[in-house]
């Protein structure tokens, strides 16, 4: 099911887009079993990706190479059974493994995101159409989250802006307001009280419009899988992994500044921004070191977070003259 | 009984003492396979403080089991069991220190200090150590009953504690749930306690 030859089909693949499929293998896997002469310990890799996969998403989604600034970052990719076994997605339970176990029941075909508030262009717009309105691009991304891991995925989408533009927002419209599938019948976390659902989040609009703002349809070649945020969400990658919301079905446009869900649960620890700060502790944790998933071992060292997840020269003069501390 | 005198025998007692080490060997044997999930550090220093808890939960439960059921052999695993609570919570402290810190004491000092939840689980460490350290017969027979008996009820305090830093911990989700669970069993064995001695301070007076 995975990446079947006949769905690239459609056109050419220069050298560059193709790498990714090796690239998304574990490499030292590979490398191990060419030092090996072990041909057979790749093909293992090999299967069980299949086997994640068919777990997971449901088809190929290639993006071209993208021309953004800092939208393909060099460090390595995590292992894709990591990506889509080690998940935050309270709506599927509050353990990391839930999503991957529980997501399944999740309906993703019919989907459409209702687009709403101060927008010339409001209204009901199909997945479909809405995955036609840009040209998909491959993003590879850090993925910081807030507990103190990160990961780096390489995502398939298009900058949010384009569909902002498409819209057209009002000159009032000032924020980006995200709200997420909150079906109780789908979704078994909806039915506990951990968040006031649905999981709202929000942007100021010029972050929204920053082209590294990514509409995410699809990761490591293919569709979202749906522990993942199937079939569309959100990716800003200078922010803490929450604020990019999955499984989005409305974006609103507003003057105020949204209320986002992690921000009413605890207004002290996580605030609107959400950037990506060594500087500015949890309340309960530091943030100055994370652990690279699949990639630093138990024994290593944690390595240094950086200034917005290493996207400082991208996004930085979005804040430039904020006190980070006050609003954190 | 049958059953009671079988509690008595010393392949019960090596019986017991495999079981709680099975987890610690699952660990081992995950840790071993590469099984331990995506995040090796976080499960290691998770499971290892779930145990820690659940430890507490059995060892606590063996006073209020011996009475109610009136099955005074179980008392003789009462030391075995918090002997291994404290192993587990050795293990929890050791991976948080090796995994998380890197075993940098400076560091561990200051996280020490700044993170209250850390600062609540160091303590009721510190506490653990003190009835480890002082749960040899000797120890008994050094400090004489009644002092030894005051000086373990610590374990109370060490309860309390647990249960305030795994609720801070997951403060920061508000995913309270497991929180809930063990806070009310450890409440009910504490809250037994309370009212048996309320009851027989009664019934002394009585007399």
């Amino acid at each position: 099911m995975t990446i079947h030859p006949s769905s690239r089909q459609f056109c050419h693949f220069p050298e560059s887009e193709i790498t990714p499929l090796k690239i998304y293998q574990s490499r030292r896997q590979i490398i191990q079993g060419l030092a090996a002469g072990v041909g057979g310990l790749v093909l293992t890799g090999w299967g069980q990706r299949e086997a994640m996969a068919q777990q997971g998403s449901s088809g190929a989604l290639i993006g071209k190479a993208t021309s953004v600034s800092g939208g393909v970052t060099m460090d390595k990719p995590t292992p894709y059974k990591d990506a889509v076994s080690y998940n935050n997605f309270y709506e599927f339970g509050t353990d990391k493994s839930d999503p991957a176990r529980k997501a399944h029941t999740l309906k993703t075909d019919p989907w459409s995101i209702e687009i709403e508030g101060l927008v010339k262009k409001p209204g009901r717009y199909h997945l479909e159409d809405l995955m036609k309105w840009a040209a998909m691009e491959e993003r590879i991304y850090r993925l910081r989250c807030v507990e103190g891991w990160s990961m780096v995925i390489p995502w398939v989408g298009y900058s949010l802006a384009d569909l902002i533009r498409r819209v057209e927002p009002q000159p009032g419209a000032k924020y980006v307001e995200f709200v997420t599938q909150a079906d109780e019948k789908t979704m078994p976390g909806v039915r506990s009280g951990v968040l006031d659902w649905p999981y709202v989040e929000g942007l100021r609009m010029d972050e929204a419009m920053h082209p590294l703002s990514l509409l995410a349809f699809g990761m490591y070649g293919e569709i979202l899988p749906k522990q993942n945020g199937a079939p569309v969400r959100l990716v800003v990658p200078w922010k803490y992994g929450f604020k990019s919301a999955k499984s989005l079905v409305k974006i609103r446009f507003v003057d105020k500044q949204p209320m986002s869900s992690w921000t009413k649960a605890a207004q002290q620890e996580y605030g609107f921004y959400s950037n990506v700060n060594p500087l500015v502790d949890h309340p309960r944790w530091s943030q100055a070191t994370e652990r690279r998933i699949g990639e630093d071992g138990l024994l290593a060292k944690k390595r240094k977070t950086l200034m917005f997840n290493g996207y400082e020269a991208q996004v930085g003069q979005l804040y430039a003259g904020m006190d980070l501390k006050k609003f954190f | 009984m049958r059953s009671r005198s079988l509690l008595l025998t010393r392949r019960a007692w090596w019986l017991v003492l495999c079981l709680g080490l099975l987890p610690l060997l699952h660990l081992v044997w995950l840790t071993w396979q590469d099984g331990l999930g995506a995040n090796p550090a976080e499960y290691l220093i998770r499971t290892t403080g779930d145990w820690t808890l659940r430890g507490l939960c059995l060892g606590l439960a063996i006073t209020p089991l011996r009475v109610q059921c009136g099955w005074p052999e179980l008392a003789r695993f009462r030391r075995m069991l918090g002997l291994l609570t404290y192993l587990y919570a050795c293990l929890h402290l050791t991976c948080y220190a090796l995994f998380d810190m890197g075993l940098d004491l400076q560091e561990i000092a200051v996280d020490v200090l700044k993170r209250p939840f850390i600062w609540v689980g160091v303590s009721a460490w510190l506490l653990l150590s003190v009835m480890a350290a002082t749960s040899f017969n000797r120890a008994v027979r050094w400090l004489g009953g009644a002092r030894w008996r005051a000086l373990h009820r610590v374990v109370y305090g060490v309860a309390v504690l647990a249960i305030l830093h795994f609720w801070w911990m997951r403060a920061a989700k508000s995913n309270f749930n497991e929180v809930i669970v063990y806070a009310l069993i450890l409440a009910s064995l504490l809250g037994w306690r309370v009212h048996r001695g309320l009851f027989q301070h009664r019934a002394q007076g009585l007399r």
